[in-house]
């Protein structure tokens, strides 16, 4: 256990909140270009909206928040906003991930692989995806795995989840999906990263990036 | 009170058209629709799931009827945060004729349990109407003698209401859990809907022909359950 200065506080999660909200921002229009590709075209302007409405809840929540507290702010506000297919399953991975931070003042290596295997398990009983269905769940589940076999240093758990979810996503360009809007398109969904993993890994890396 | 129903659509207007046309059927059922963002665009607002359950929920349930698959994960987000949630149930049906069925047997007085049964009988659309509607029927509305495998049966009616929703839904149950194709007075036996749509009144006479390789068995049991009242005693 890294003990003292080696974990992750409340004001990271709050940064981590932030910078998801920046690169989702950033990023909109080609979110939503993948998804009006094999979806119905409104993925970057949902999270956008879903994570606008979190900054806006964010200056509101006390300072020295725990983690877990800030983690349940963005569950809550994204399912309230978002509008999509994303808001309850991201809502539903923040609030699973919020309940495994539970009281704690900040998350060593081993509480944040927990965190974040809640997440996906979360993911996956709400939206009853499997690997290889060309969902977000073929971002999270290389993402955990890589995450619990990174060590004991939060940075290099965080930097191994990003990098394992970026290639996962890359992973889901030649599959045929079997969940969400894409699975109607059969083979014509070939060639094309979902959008739902594109995201994934932008939020791991944004964790990454903040911590 | 009867069960309510939540129609929960990505479009407002779909779910208002949902909820008109099920309402027509089936007067004093709480009826919501839950349809569009917030702002009344396109997508599944929580807010008004979470509302909707509250107003269609009269202290007897509420079955949720959904058109698409995040439809689905917001009304099971909405469930897991409200007061009642062991008396809200999601019905596994095409949203359109579901909620007709759902609707027509909450008005029957249906329970919980048999609403959504109800709702699930309009399951597979065309195909599953198809043994019914395109089955040979002569002008008594028998079907014609001589078909290998056919198990026929005649009952008359004892239940004081007829066979109205939950005898229905146990036929219903019966009628779906053999490899046969079971009709009732020329209509599908699997379905809910239409064998309300009967209107089968105590001492109405239903005729129950099976056909297909477990029709015999069919009809034996449709004669047991008959014996014992569709469920309501003998």
């Amino acid at each position: 256990m890294s003990g003292l200065g080696g974990g992750l506080d409340g004001a990271w999660a709050r940064r981590w909140a932030e910078a998801i909200a920046e690169g989702v921002a950033d990023r909109k229009a080609e979110l939503t270009a993948l998804d009006r590709a094999i979806g119905d075209g409104d993925h970057g302007e949902n999270l956008d909206r879903g994570f606008q409405a979190v900054l806006g809840k964010l200056e509101s929540l006390e300072e020295g928040a725990t983690p877990g507290a800030v983690l349940k702010l963005v569950a809550t506000t994204l399912i309230s906003t978002v509008g999509g297919a994303s808001g309850p399953l991201y809502g539903t991975a923040f609030l699973k991930a919020s309940v495994a931070a539970g009281e704690r003042e900040s998350l060593d290596a081993a509480a944040l692989v927990e965190v974040l295997t809640a997440a996906r398990d979360g993911i996956v009983a709400r939206g009853k995806a499997e690997l290889g269905d060309k969902t977000m769940v073929d971002a999270w589940t290389p993402a955990v795995d890589a995450a619990a076999a990174a060590g004991d240093d939060v940075e290099a758990v965080l930097d191994a989840a990003a990098s394992a979810a970026e290639a996962g996503a890359a992973a889901t360009e030649p599959l045929i999906a079997h969940k969400g809007r894409a699975s109607y398109l059969g083979e014509r969904a070939q060639g094309h990263r979902d959008p739902g993993s594109e995201s994934t890994a932008l939020m791991l890396r944004a964790a990454a990036a903040v911590a | 009170m009867t069960v309510g129903l939540l129609v929960v659509s990505h479009s407002r207007l779909l779910a208002e058209g949902v909820v008109e046309l099920a309402a027509q059927m089936a007067p004093g059922v709480a009826l919501v629709a839950a349809g569009g963002t917030d702002d009344g665009g396109i997508g599944t607002s929580f807010d008004l799931v979470v509302a909707g359950l509250a107003e269609a929920d009269g202290g007897d349930g509420v079955v949720v009827l959904c058109d698409l698959g995040s439809a689905v994960m917001t009304a099971e987000t909405a469930i897991e945060v409200a007061d009642a949630p062991e008396r809200i149930r999601i019905a596994d049906a095409p949203i359109a004729e579901g909620a007709v069925a759902a609707a027509v047997a909450a008005a029957h007085g249906a329970t919980l349990d048999e609403v959504v049964a109800a709702a699930g009988t309009a399951r597979g659309g065309a195909a599953a109407e198809a043994p019914a509607a395109g089955a040979p029927v002569g002008p008594s509305g028998t079907r014609d003698a001589g078909e290998a495998g056919e198990a026929r049966l005649d009952v008359e009616l004892a239940n004081p209401h007829g066979l109205h929703a939950r005898p229905t839904a146990e036929l219903v149950r019966t009628a779906a859990s053999f490899d046969a194709r079971t009709t009732v007075n020329g209509v599908d036996a699997t379905s809910m809907l239409r064998v309300l749509g009967l209107g089968l009144h105590q001492g109405a006479t239903a005729s129950f022909v099976s056909t297909g390789p477990q029709a015999t068995e069919a009809i034996a049991a449709i004669e047991a359950l008959a014996a014992e009242g569709f469920g309501e005693g003998a």
